[in-house]
C-alpha cells in the first residue's frame, strides 16, 4: 500500500527584546545560573506581570510577516502545570484568542511551490532549565530563561515530506530574521521545533494517528527524526499494526525516537484568562505601524532578483539566505554591469572566504560598492580575474578600494603588446620542447607557455592577449 | 498608650508637628500596648519592633519632629496584614507553607506609606491566604475580638481589624476579596474601606483571587480612611490592573453634607435572613441619613442571589492557580522525606496548607478542569457580568447603596464549622467585589454589646461621594467613638 | 441576640431535590491535578463538603445565560505595556535565598522521575 506522510510543525521562536516579556530582567544567553532573575521570574508571592511593549510589537510583526490575520482584541491565559521549570506553576500564554491566525508561507516544495498554512501564532513566556544530576537523585533548576518572550507558530498539517518540513523551517527562520523578530539560532535554542507526523493511505481524506516528536535541535535532526519516524510508522502499518498516539523524543546519538509519554498522560492545563493582564486591544493605526516595519521579505527579494537582475532561481535562493547577504548583493548588482557576475563572485569567492574566516558578510569591511568597483576593473581589463581574486581577499581584510590595492601593489594588468611580445619571445626561446609539442598537435603545451608568461609577469599579463600573442608567434 | 488614645491621624500629626509628641513616643506606645494585650487578642503574627524604632528615630533625625509638610502619615505607626510583602520582614500569609519566608520586595501600598514616613509596627494575623471570615483559619493562632474575646474578629483581615479596635495602632492595611476588610471592620467596630478595583496597586499583595483582591485601610474613623487612601491610591507601573486616574483630594470630600444624596436600599439584601438587631441598626442608620437630607429609596439588584455561587467558583478557581507556586522549590517550607518530585509536591502542599485552603484549591481546580469549565467557571463569569449590570442600572438612580455589612454581629469561635455556613456570612459584601466597586463599613451601633456595621457602596472610582456619605453618617451617628471594653485599661 | 440563623435555608431545600454528588474518584483526580495528597478519610469528608458547595452553585445552571459575555477582569480596557528597558536583577545568592534546598546558585529538587 502507498502511504502519504502528513506533517505539522510547532515552532517556538524567542523574540529579540532587551528584556523579558513580563519583567525588566535582561535577556542574555549564557549568563551565570539564576543571575538574570527577579521576584517576577521567581514567581514570588505578590508579584505581577507587566507586558513588554517590544515583545508585543515583535509578535505582531511576526504574525503580519507570516500573512496572519491579527486579532484586534486578544488576551493572555494561564496554562497550569506543575514542573520545576515553571515557577508560578502556570505559564502565561494565549489559549483561545491568539494574536495571529490563518497565515501561510510558500516553500519550494518537492516538485512545485506549495503554500503551507499557519494555524495560529501566539505570545507566551519561556520556562526555566533543568539539569539532571548524574546520580539521578536530584535536578538543578536555573530560571534565567524564565520569561524570555516567545511566539509559538503552529502550522497546518500541510507538509508532506521531511524535506518540506526543513524548507518550511528555513523559510520561517529567514522571514523572522529579515523582520528583526528573532535571531532564530537553533543551537542557542532561540528557535525550537516540535513535529506532529502521521501516515495515511494515498487518497484517504482523514488523518492517521499521529505521534509528536520533540528534542530535535537542528534542521538536520528535524529531517533525521521525521525520516526515522516516517519509516517506523510505515513499517508498523505495513505489518498491519496500529500507530499509538504518543510523544516521542528524538535521540541524536542513535538517530531513533524514544517514547516520552502516552496520550493517557495528557495534561489538563485548566486554561483560564489571566486576571493580572488586561486584554490586548489594538487600533488599526497600531497594526499599520507594525506592517510598515516589515522589510522586503525573502520571497519578494528572490522574485525581484530573478526579474530585475535575471538571476537563476538557485542564485536568488542562495543570495537571499540572509537579509545582509541579499542587501549586499542588491547594492553591488545595481552598480555592476553584469549582476550575474556579482552573484558568481558572491556565491563563490566571497562566501568561500567568509566561511574560512567564520564571519558574516557584515562583519568584514568590504562594502558592496567596492565589490562592484572590483568587477568594473576586471571588465575594463585593468586586472585579470586571477589577480582580482587576490585583490578581493585584501579588500575583505583591509576594506580598501580595489583600485588602491592594485596601485599600491603594482597589480595593474600588462596589456602593452610590445612589452608582452618581448617577454613571449624569451619564453618561446627558452622552451623549445613545448614549442615542438604544440606544433606536433599537443594543445596542452600552449598552457605551459602561457603559464611561463604569467610567471614572468607575476600574473599581471593580460591572459587573453598573452594567449593570442603566443599562438600568433608560434604560427609564424 | 495614653498618648494615642482616641486621637485620629490628623490629631496625632498635629501633636507631632507641634512637638508635643515624637514619632518614637508613638512607636513606644504602640509597642507597649501590643506587649500588654496582644497575648489575649492575637492580632499580630510578627512585630517589627527594632525596625520600627530605627525608622522612627531616623525620621526624627531628619527634621527633629515631622514637619507638617511631611504629610499626615509621617511618624505614625501602622500594621499591615501579613499577606502584604515587606522586604526583609517575614511574610507568611498565616500559612505554614510560607513559614520563614522573607520577601525581596515590598508591596507598593506599604512602600508608599513608608515613603510618606509611616512606620510599620508589625504584620497582622489573617485567615490563611485570606481565605475565611473569622481568622480561625490562621495557620498559627486565632485572633480574638477585642469586644468579646470569646468571639471571632471576622476575617480575613481579622488581625488588622482587632489591632485597630484594640488601640494597638491608629490604622492598619488589609485586603478585601469578598469582604475581608469590611466584615472584620463591622465585627470589631471600626471603619473598613475597600477601594475600587484598580485604585490601589496590588503589587506585593500575595494573590488570593487576582480579579477581586484589593488593598484598603482599617481605621477608627472615615476621616482616617480618607487619609490612608490618599496615601496608597494611584497608578503603579508594577501592576497592570492599576488604573491611571487622577486621584482626588479625599479629605476635601468630607463636607458633612448629604442633602439631596440619593441612597439606594437593595430590596434583595433585606429579603435574606438577617439578625433582627442588625436589621434594626441599619434601619436606624437609614433614618439618620434621611434626617441629614438624603433621599432613601428602594432599588433592585436582581442577580444578588447568584453572587455567592459565582464568587465561590471564581475566587477558588483563581486561587487554585495563584497558590500553585507554593511547591517547595524556590521558597517556603518543603516536606523533606520525598523520594521523587511528585511526592515532594504532594507532601509539601498537603502539610503546608490548612483544610480551608485545600478545600478552595480543590473546588477551584474542579471548576477549571476539563469538562467542567463551561458549566462552572464560565457561567460564574457570565453571572459576574449580570451582577455588574445590576449595579450599573442601580447607580443610574442612586449615588450610594446602603446595606448591612454582615447578616449577624461577631459569632463565637467554632460556631460556623460548616464551610458553606461560613461563606454565607459574606452575602452582602461579595457582590461588591464581583463588580469591582468601592465600599465602606462604618459602625452603626451595638447589638447585645457587639458592633454592627453599615455598608455603603459607591460608583467605580467615586470614593469621594462614598466617603462623604459615610463621614456625614458617622458624624451624625457618633458610633465611631465607641471603644471595646474587653481589654480593660489597655485602651 | 440571634446566633442561629437559617441562612442555609435555600441549601436545605435543594439537598432534597438534586444533590450534586462528586465521587471519590473525582476528588482523587482533582487532588492529583492540584498536587495535594489526600488520605482516604479526608477524601470521604471532601466528597461531601465539595458536593455541597458545588450543589449550592447549581442555581447558576438554571439561569439562561445565552449571549451574556463573561467578565474575567474589571477596570482596564486598554492595552497596558511597559518600555523594553532593563532593570537590575537579583544576584543568584538573593534569588535562592529563600530556597529550601539549593546548590551553587541553583534550586535543587528531587529527581523528576519516580525514585
Amino acid at each position: 500500500m502507498e502511504f502519504e506522510t502528513v506533517i505539522g510543525l510547532e515552532v517556538h521562536v524567542e523574540l529579540r527584546t532587551r528584556t523579558k516579556i513580563f519583567c525588566s530582567c535582561a535577556v542574555e544567553f549564557g549568563a551565570a545560573s539564576n543571575s538574570r532573575v527577579c521576584p517576577v521570574c521567581l514567581g514570588s508571592p505578590g508579584v505581577l506581570p507587566v507586558l513588554n511593549e517590544e515583545a508585543l510589537k515583535l509578535g505582531i510583526r511576526a504574525a503580519l510577516a507570516l500573512s496572519c490575520e491579527v486579532r484586534r482584541s486578544s488576551k493572555f491565559d494561564r496554562k497550569n502545570y506543575f514542573y520545576p521549570d515553571s515557577p508560578k506553576a502556570y505559564q502565561i500564554s494565549q489559549y483561545d484568542e491568539p494574536i495571529g491566525e490563518r497565515g501561510c508561507v510558500v516553500i519550494a516544495g518537492t516538485s512545485a511551490p506549495r503554500s503551507i498554512g499557519i494555524t495560529r501564532i501566539h505570545l507566551e513566556e519561556d520556562a526555566g532549565k533543568l539539569t539532571h544530576s548524574p546520580f539521578g537523585d536530584a535536578s538543578l533548576v536555573d530560571l534565567n530563561r524564565v520569561g524570555i518572550p516567545l511566539i509559538e507558530i503552529v502550522s497546518e498539517p500541510d507538509l508532506r515530506t521531511p524535506d518540506e518540513a526543513r524548507q518550511y523551517l528555513e523559510e520561517i527562520k529567514s522571514i523572522l530574521q529579515y523582520c528583526g523578530v528573532s535571531d532564530c539560532r537553533m543551537e542557542e535554542g532561540s528557535l525550537r521545533c516540535d513535529a506532529n507526523i502521521s501516515l495515511r493511505p494515498v487518497g484517504q481524506a482523514t488523518l492517521g494517528t499521529k505521534t509528536e516528536l520533540k528534542n530535535m535541535n537542528s534542521f538536520r535532526n528535524v529531517v533525521r527524526g521525521l525520516e526515522y519516524e516516517q519509516e517506523r510508522q510505515r513499517a508498523v502499518l505495513m505489518a498491519g499494526g496500529a500507530i499509538v498516539q504518543q510523544t516521542l523524543r528524538f535521540d541524536e546519538a542513535t538517530g531513533t525516537t524514544i517514547v516520552m509519554r502516552s496520550k493517557e498522560d495528557a495534561h489538563d492545563y485548566r486554561y483560564f484568562p489571566d486576571p493580572d493582564l488586561p486584554r490586548i486591544e489594538l487600533t488599526q493605526a497600531y497594526l499599520d505601524a507594525r506592517r510598515a516595519e516589515i522589510p522586503e521579505l525573502p520571497a519578494q527579494m528572490r522574485a525581484r532578483f530573478e526579474q530585475a537582475y535575471g538571476l537563476p532561481t538557485y542564485d536568488a535562493l542562495v543570495l537571499t539566505s540572509t537579509q545582509r547577504l541579499a542587501r549586499f548583493f542588491d547594492v553591488a548588482a545595481s552598480q555592476a554591469v553584469d549582476p550575474k557576475a556579482v552573484s558568481n563572485w558572491l556565491m563563490g569567492d566571497v562566501l568561500g572566504y567568509l566561511k574560512e574566516m567564520g564571519e558574516d558578510i557584515d562583519a568584514q569591511p568590504m562594502r558592496p560598492e567596492q565589490l562592484a568597483g572590483l568587477l568594473r576593473l576586471i571588465d575594463d581589463g585593468t586586472i585579470s580575474t586571477k589577480i582580482a581574486k587576490t585583490v578581493l581577499r585584501d579588500m575583505m581584510t583591509s576594506g580598501q578600494d580595489a583600485s588602491a590595492i592594485i596601485e599600491q601593489q603594482g597589480l595593474v594588468q600588462i596589456s602593452d603588446e610590445a612589452a608582452l611580445r618581448e617577454i613571449a619571445e624569451r619564453v618561446i626561446a627558452a622552451n623549445p620542447k613545448s614549442v615542438e609539442d604544440w606544433r606536433a598537435g599537443k594543445e596542452k603545451a600552449l598552457g605551459s607557455l602561457v603559464g611561463q608568461m604569467m610567471k614572468e609577469t607575476k600574473g599581471k599579463a593580460n591572459p587573453q592577449l598573452v594567449n593570442r600573442l603566443i599562438v600568433d608567434m608560434l604560427r609564424d | 498608650m495614653s498618648a494615642m488614645r482616641g486621637l485620629g491621624i490628623r490629631a496625632l500629626h498635629h501633636e507631632l508637628a507641634e512637638g508635643r509628641l515624637t514619632a518614637s513616643d508613638l512607636i513606644q506606645d504602640s509597642l507597649a500596648a501590643i506587649e500588654t494585650a496582644d497575648g489575649r487578642v492575637g492580632a499580630f503574627l510578627h512585630v517589627t519592633r527594632e525596625r520600627a524604632l530605627t525608622q522612627a528615630s531616623a525620621g526624627e533625625g531628619v527634621s527633629g519632629v515631622p514637619a507638617p509638610a511631611r504629610g499626615l502619615l509621617a511618624g505614625i505607626p501602622f500594621a499591615a496584614k501579613d499577606n502584604l510583602c515587606v522586604e526583609g520582614v517575614p511574610t507568611t500569609c498565616a500559612s505554614r507553607i510560607l513559614e520563614g519566608y522573607v520577601p525581596p520586595h515590598t508591596a507598593t501600598a506599604v512602600r508608599r506609606i513608608e515613603t510618606a514616613g509611616g512606620v510599620l509596627i508589625g504584620k497582622a494575623n489573617l485567615d490563611e491566604f485570606a481565605m475565611g471570615s473569622s481568622t480561625e483559619n490562621s495557620g498559627f493562632h486565632p485572633t480574638h475580638n477585642p469586644w468579646d474575646l470569646t468571639r471571632v474578629p471576622g476575617g480575613s483581615s481579622g488581625g488588622s481589624a482587632a489591632a485597630v479596635a484594640a488601640g494597638f495602632v491608629p490604622y492598619a492595611l488589609g485586603s478585601d476579596t469578598g469582604g475581608s476588610i469590611r466584615q472584620p471592620a463591622a465585627f470589631c467596630g471600626v471603619v473598613g474601606l475597600k477601594p475600587t478595583y484598580g485604585l490601589v496597586s496590588r503589587f506585593g499583595l500575595v494573590a488570593f483571587a487576582s480579579s477581586l483582591d484589593q488593598i484598603g485601610p482599617l481605621t477608627r474613623s472615615v476621616e482616617d480612611a480618607a487619609i490612608v487612601l490618599q496615601g496608597i491610591a494611584g497608578w503603579d507601573e508594577l501592576d497592570s490592573t492599576s488604573v491611571q486616574v487622577d486621584i482626588p483630594d479625599y479629605l476635601a470630600s468630607l463636607t458633612g453634607d448629604v442633602a439631596g444624596l440619593r441612597v439606594g436600599v437593595p430590596a434583595e439584601y433585606f429579603e435574606t435572613d438577617m439578625d433582627q438587631g442588625v436589621r434594626d441598626r441599619v434601619m436606624e442608620a437609614l433614618d439618620t441619613l434621611r434626617r441629614l437630607g438624603a433621599e432613601v429609596r428602594t432599588i433592585r439588584l436582581p442577580h444578588t442571589r447568584y453572587a455567592l455561587s459565582a464568587y465561590y467558583l471564581i475566587a477558588p478557581a483563581e486561587a487554585s492557580s495563584n497558590l500553585a507556586r507554593y511547591d517547595g522549590v524556590r521558597f517556603g517550607v518543603r516536606a523533606n522525606d520525598a523520594p521523587n518530585l511528585l511526592a515532594m509536591y504532594e507532601r509539601t502542599r498537603s502539610a503546608g496548607f490548612g483544610p480551608e485552603v485545600k478545600r478552595r484549591i480543590l473546588i477551584g481546580t474542579y471548576a477549571l478542569s476539563s469538562g467542567y469549565y463551561d458549566a462552572y467557571y464560565k457561567r460564574a463569569q457570565q453571572v459576574r457580568t449580570l451582577i455588574r449590570q445590576d449595579f450599573q442600572t442601580a447607580f443610574a438612580e442612586v449615588d450610594v447603596i446602603v446595606s448591612p455589612t454582615t447578616p449577624t454581629p461577631a459569632f463565637r469561635f467554632g460556631e460556623k464549622a460548616d464551610p458553606l455556613t461560613m461563606y454565607l456570612n459574606d452575602i452582602y459584601t461579595i457582590p461588591v467585589n464581583l463588580a469591582g466597586l468601592p465600599a465602606i463599613s462604618v459602625p452603626c451601633g451595638l447589638q447585645d454589646g457587639l458592633p454592627v456595621g453599615l455598608q455603603l457602596i459607591g460608583r467605580p472610582f467615586d470614593e469621594p461621594t462614598l466617603l462623604r456619605a459615610a463621614h456625614a453618617y458617622e458624624q451624625a451617628a457618633g458610633f465611631s467613638g465607641l471603644r471595646p471594653t474587653a481589654l480593660g485599661e489597655v485602651q | 441576640m440571634t446566633s442561629e440563623l437559617n441562612l442555609a435555608g435555600r441549601l436545605g431545600e435543594r439537598v432534597e431535590g438534586h444533590f450534586v454528588h462528586l465521587t471519590t474518584d473525582d476528588v482523587v483526580h482533582v487532588a492529583a491535578l492540584a498536587r495535594l495528597h489526600v488520605t482516604s478519610e479526608e477524601t470521604e469528608s471532601l466528597v461531601l463538603e465539595l458536593s455541597r458547595i458545588l450543589d449550592y452553585a447549581r442555581d447558576l445552571q438554571e439561569l439562561d445565560l445565552t449571549g451574556v459575555p463573561a467578565t474575567s477582569q474589571i477596570g482596564i480596557t486598554t492595552t497596558v505595556v511597559r518600555a523594553d528597558e532593563r532593570r537590575p536583577s537579583l544576584t543568584a545568592a538573593e534569588a535562592v535565598a529563600n530556597a529550601p534546598d539549593e546548590d551553587e546558585g541553583m534550586f535543587r529538587v528531587p529527581a523528576v522521575l519516580e525514585g
